[in-house]
């Protein structure tokens, strides 16, 4: 019986698979087909469950070839596709992969031309089980159940789009190969229990377990994990279609954390409280925007900001810590106690207070209410960074060429870090705007201190102011 | 305080730890747990198990052992002058919290790095026991990627790679300034130091196992890092520069780009408009430029405007090819594969199949259509049979014509 034979006859055939995803099986019986020159539109291929009844005057008995050492030919590539395509869940699947291999027969090379339609379906459908299978890895949710020996046994309900189970069982094999674990799907389970694989029928969800302590764990990681600064939900929706989110245990959160996003990321700002407007660019507006920043608690007490004092082309700046008891009330930088400290500093190094522009790191006085007393506090790390903001306005504005930094405080205004006065004093630091950092101690240090401590930390502090002044020198040069 | 539950102390360590952008799975040596005694496997194609509203990908369990720091990094929300809630866990706590994640296939594995307690080394030995539970005690084959602190002995650091499959140090800023002001702490050279070692230990590893078959591995996975976009004045072309000598003099398998995102508590020096998004997308795009796409550094550099900074309405291919319209339109039918990939609109894998297709045929503007996602962005740029752009390449309104609608703001958009 020759091609033309089977054309005229009108005859049909057939092929009902033993299972949905048997390559093996079509592989032998599209070879034979193919052998006898059966063209495509006269097979029909049917898997368990489909609807053969429209075939039903067709030849189940397929034809034997006459030559059966026909060699049929297929690319490796049309192979490797059609292993993937026969899991794909579309009834046509097989028809399809038949049509294929029939053409691929006068032209063996077909797989490589990508703008043919059929090629571009076949490669549609093979992306499509393997992304499934991939989905499969990524979304199956076990759920420990401990039988009555105690033996841990996790059980996984998922719903593949494709007959994928068996063929994905490997991946869980090796991954999982020392626990007992089950997936239940519509198309099948598998069963492993840590020696063989096993198959059973279609599951029901009901059939699973319901739930597992640890996935409380799961869930609190997946809603902290999650930066609601940046909302992507699209980007989330495209590799996690919704379709899947029934199955798993951390997508009920979505919703209630993509709802709360926009107020946790402005709870975030707001913790943060930090939304400066531009930089002010004249001394003036600093002033003026101090006296209403309450940025940090400091801010907030019973007391008024002082602004920075001298010229506004300073070669050199003097930042302290921040306002005492005296300045406050004042409203002027260093004219208390420790403000006496420095003037007679000043003077015995030959500087001139007149042409030293005079601030604080921080802006605002710090302190506690005792009695009548108000004692000072120092600020906290945080409270001298969020003030880093004006006196850096101020540095912009005056442009000194050598910054004095009294004290720790003021150093870590400066450098953003804790250092140790000991260590920096005496040695200028270079800063980012090319002026330099000298370091010394707060005079009220000096005021506190007695005996030969005393003599010995005024002997120090006089030996830096010299040494500044002398720098100011070298530089006005 | 009261000691916390492991629930709290994995909401406050998972909150602090996703400022990383890293949770890559992929390219280690494939194992997996036939004939051992524990659970885990590593099949080369890293595995994202949940994605996150924020896009991101969960692969792994990303943790911080510890939000305490000595560090006073100002972008870092974990900062010492931070007042965030603080926590520790055990490195056994941590290795169990994988293990109970892993077998209910949650994740790939763990991706573990921490805030410096006491001392550099003393929190890398924390670190690198961790890593040593899971492997020796639990027989545990799945991912683990270990943050190395550049401050610690170059001895721990080593032994972390050899239980881990991927170590990362972060350069965290562009630029050496940005790094002295925003983080006083840390110094360029000994983080780029650090990771020098780590390129060669990695070397000297691979060159091992080719003469001796039992040669232990080392971080198989390479090395990787991450900088952090718009907290300092770094413009893209900086970025760029500095991915590609990352690239070049360390090896690294990854630069990541995270976009500065306002955190709770930040420090005062931090710039609070965040950069947009996109920014951080754009320098992704010209990351890939440089690794499949044959473009130079200096070829994207190219691509930015007067600036320094990538175009954020297109995407920094089309804006190359804007530039140098005189190598444009590529004639699909002859170009040959370096041309092919300089036409906006065209991605690795469609260049591949109008390699293949033309073998078999005449490519039509159609059949080009049917390879690529949108016709109307590469038709100015290509020929075809049937297609030539003639005055479409030269319109010096093209730019408009490609670029995406723009969207209206949302009024209340943050």
């Amino acid at each position: 019986m020759t091609a033309l034979q089977h054309v005229k006859l009108g005859t049909y055939y057939v092929v009902h698979l033993p299972e949905p995803d048997d390559f093996a099986f079509w592989r032998e019986r599209a070879r034979l087909l193919i052998q006898c020159d059966v063209p495509p539109d006269r097979v029909a291929w049917v898997e368990p469950g489909g609807n053969g009844s429209l075939f039903s005057h067709g030849d189940k008995r397929l034809p034997l070839p006459e030559d059966d050492t026909r060699i049929i030919r297929a690319s490796k590539r049309f192979l490797s596709i059609a292993r993937n395509v026969a899991h794909h869940s579309d009834p046509e699947r097989f028809s399809l992969l038949y049509a294929m291999l029939w053409r691929l027969q006068p032209s063996p090379r077909l797989m490589e031309d990508k703008a043919d339609p059929q090629v571009r379906r076949l490669e549609d459908m093979d992306k499509a089980v393997r992304r499934d299978a991939h989905k499969m890895h990524a979304f199956v949710r076990f759920r420990m159940v401990e039988d009555e020996e105690g033996n841990e046994h996790y059980v996984a309900w998922f719903e593949p789009d494709h007959h994928i189970v068996r063929r994905e069982a490997g991946f869980f094999v090796r991954r999982f190969a020392n626990m007992h674990w089950s997936i239940l799907t519509p198309k099948g389970c598998i069963h492993w229990d840590g020696e063989t694989l096993r198959e059973s029928g279609p599951a029901q969800k009901s059939d699973a377990p319901q739930g597992d302590p640890a996935e409380d764990l799961w869930r609190k990681y997946y809603a902290s994990i999650f930066n609601p600064a940046r909302l992507k939900i699209g980007a989330m929706l495209k590799e996690m279609p919704r379709k899947y989110w029934k199955n798993m245990p951390e997508a009920a959160l979505i919703p209630e954390l993509v709802a709360g996003a926009q107020k946790r990321e402005s709870e975030m700002v707001d913790a943060g409280a930090l939304e400066f407007e531009d930089r002010p660019e004249t001394l003036e507006a600093i002033d003026k925007a101090i006296h209403a920043c309450r940025k940090c608690p400091i801010g907030n007490l019973d007391n008024q900001a002082v602004m920075g004092e001298g010229p506004d082309d300073a070669a050199l700046m003097i930042v302290g810590e921040q306002p005492g008891d005296q300045e406050d009330q004042s409203g002027k930088p260093f004219v208390g106690p420790a403000g006496q400290v420095l003037d007679a500093g000043l003077e015995q190094a030959g500087i001139e207070r007149r042409e030293v522009y005079v601030t604080n790191a921080v802006k605002h006085f710090k302190y506690v209410q005792r009695g009548k007393r108000r004692l000072h506090q120092s600020p906290t790390a945080k409270e001298i960074d969020v003030c880093r903001w004006w006196h850096e306005a101020e540095r912009a504005i005056v442009k000194p060429k050598v910054v004095l930094a009294l004290g720790a405080s003021a150093a870590r205004a400066m450098l953003g870090k804790t250092v140790s006065i000991s260590k920096v004093r005496g040695e200028p630091i270079a800063l980012d705007d090319g002026s330099e950092l000298w370091v010394t101690a707060h005079p009220s240090y000096l005021l506190r201190l007695d005996g030969d401590a005393k003599a010995e930390q005024e002997r120090l502090f006089a030996a830096d102011l010299a040494a500044v002044k002398e720098r100011l020198a070298e530089l006005a040069q | 305080m009261a000691a916390l539950e492991t629930i709290q102390k994995l909401e406050i360590l998972a909150d602090a730890a996703k400022y990383d952008a890293s949770c890559a799975s992929s390219g280690t040596a494939k194992r997996n747990s036939t004939g051992g005694k524990g659970v885990g496997s590593t099949e080369g194609m890293g595995i994202c198990h949940a994605y996150a509203p924020d896009g991101r990908c969960i692969s792994l369990l990303k943790i911080l052992l510890t939000n305490h720091c000595i560090f006073d990094c100002h972008y870092c929300i974990n900062r010492k002058s931070s007042n965030v809630r603080r926590a520790k866990f055990t490195p056994r706590e941590v290795a169990d919290l994988t293990l109970t994640f892993y077998r209910r296939n949650y994740i790939e594995g763990l991706f573990l790095s921490s805030g410096i307690i006491k001392s550099s080394n003393h929190t890398m030995e924390l670190l690198v026991e961790t890593a040593r539970i899971l492997r020796e005690e639990h027989d545990f084959r799945g991912y683990i990627h270990l943050k190395t602190i550049p401050e610690a002995d170059p001895e721990l650091a080593h032994r972390a790679g050899l239980y881990a499959d991927r170590v990362s140090i972060n350069v965290e800023l562009p630029t050496d300034t940005g790094l002295t002001r925003l983080a006083p702490d840390k110094n360029s050279r000994q983080i780029e130091g650090a990771m020098g070692g780590m390129k060669m230990a990695i070397r000297q590893s691979k060159d091992e196992r080719k003469r001796f078959k039992h040669a232990p591995r080392f971080a198989p996975g390479g090395q990787s890092t991450q900088m952090i976009v718009g907290a300092d004045a770094a413009t893209d072309s900086d970025i760029v520069g500095k991915a590609s000598r990352l690239y070049g003099n360390f090896k690294l398998r990854r630069v990541y780009y995270s976009a500065f995102s306002p955190i709770p508590d930040a420090s005062a020096v931090l710039p609070l408009k965040r950069p947009p998004l996109m920014r951080e997308h754009r320098l992704y795009q010209s990351d890939w430029l440089m690794r499949f796409y044959g473009f130079a550094p200096q070829e994207v550099m190219q691509a930015t405007e007067a600036d320094g900074n990538l175009p954020l309405d297109i995407d920094p291919k089309l804006a190359w090819a804007l530039k140098f319209r005189d190598r444009f339109p590529v004639d699909v039918n002859r170009a040959g594969r370096e041309d092919l990939l300089r036409v906006p609109g065209l991605g690795a894998r469609a260049v591949g199949q109008i390699l293949a297709s033309r073998r078999h045929r005449t490519l039509r503007l159609d059949d080009v259509a049917k390879l690529t996602v949108s016709v109307a962005k590469v038709r100015p740029f290509i020929c075809t049979v049937d297609w030539r752009p003639t005055l479409l390449t030269d319109r010096a309104d093209l730019r408009s014509l490609l670029a995406p609608k723009q969207e209206q703001l949302e009024l209340f958009a943050a």
